[in-house]
């Protein structure tokens, strides 16, 4: 098997296993819609739980704040290429606009730097246009050893 | 829908904080808990299994803890500022000290600084050490800038 088939099946493994073992995102009901070694995209449906402003009827920007630490944690672990334990050192969200309710969000996350111990991550997140979003950030990630065998 | 002032009223009066809750979902959602102790908020995520986030440790989820803190300092403003409208985040910026054990989550907020339109906020989470009683162990530093008043419809 060549080290391309198996970058394939860690990345479906990892979205599969995203999908599945995490009780937290799953409550949320986030999807990985697409993950390879240069980033990772998902979304979140809209809920009226999502919302921080019921007169504005705008997104808790805590919400956001969730989905785009998630992808930026999905995206750190992909640009690793193998299941490691990754810690989020810290996480910067610039609100630029607000998300508005009835709309998913969508966010995409990037590892534009890989280092033996640290990933730095940034994100966006939006509604309609990727060019519009509504949130940037900037992620560090410490990587940590490869959990071994149980 | 009850206005602003009359859930602030019904938290700094009665201690019912649940006007004021109803007016952010997402904290209802997380269900955020208000008390006041001598005019001080103070916030608890209560532990349930869905806000896991790393099953094998087991560990809270970051962003469900970022979300809480975000809830606490937006909170923290409407009970301590008379603003008629909910501030806006501008931004949000957190350092995670320690992962966060299966167990309830605490914060506090401080104002270090309020100007006409701008507020910034800081916020402490932390956690009880099991087996420790009144030991704890800080889990998150948080700092965010809200909106405020005027500026907001701007």
């Amino acid at each position: 098997m060549s080290a391309r088939m198996v970058q394939k099946g860690f990345f479906e493994a990892l979205r599969v296993n995203f999908a599945q073992a995490i009780p937290h995102t799953r409550e949320c009901g986030m999807t990985v819609d697409a993950l390879d070694e240069t980033g990772a995209r998902a979304r979140m449906p809209f809920r009226p739980d999502w919302l921080g402003d019921t007169e504005r009827g705008v997104y808790h920007t805590g919400v956001v704040t969730t989905l785009v630490d998630t992808v930026s944690g999905v995206a750190a672990m992909a640009a690793a290429g193998r299941f490691e334990t990754i810690a989020t050192l810290d996480l910067r969200m610039d609100f630029l606009r607000p998300a508005v309710q009835g709309k998913d969000l969508h966010a995409h996350a990037t590892c534009y730097r890989m280092t033996r111990s640290i990933a730095f991550v940034r994100a966006s997140a939006w509604q309609d246009d990727e060019r519009e979003p509504v949130a940037v950030s900037h992620s560090t990630f410490m990587r940590g050893p490869v959990p071994g065998p149980k | 829908m009850i206005d602003l002032a009359s859930a602030r009223r019904a938290a700094r009066e009665q201690g019912d904080f649940s006007p004021l809750r109803a007016r952010v979902p997402y904290a209802a959602f997380l269900d955020v808990q208000v008390t006041l102790a001598n005019g001080a908020p103070r916030f608890r995520l209560p532990f349930r299994p869905s806000l896991i986030g790393n099953p094998a440790l087991p560990a809270l989820h970051g962003g469900a803890v970022a979300g809480f803190m975000e809830n606490a300092a937006l909170l923290h403003l409407l009970l301590l500022l008379d603003e008629r409208k909910v501030p806006k985040a501008i931004d949000f910026s957190i350092d995670y000290l320690r992962s966060a054990n299966a167990v309830d989550a605490h914060a506090a907020c401080e104002v270090a600084r309020q100007g006409r339109r701008v507020a910034q906020v800081q916020i402490r989470c932390w956690q009880d050490e099991s087996g420790h009683p009144g030991r704890t162990r800080e889990i998150a530093l948080g700092r965010a800038h809200f909106l405020l008043g005027d500026a907001q419809s701007q």
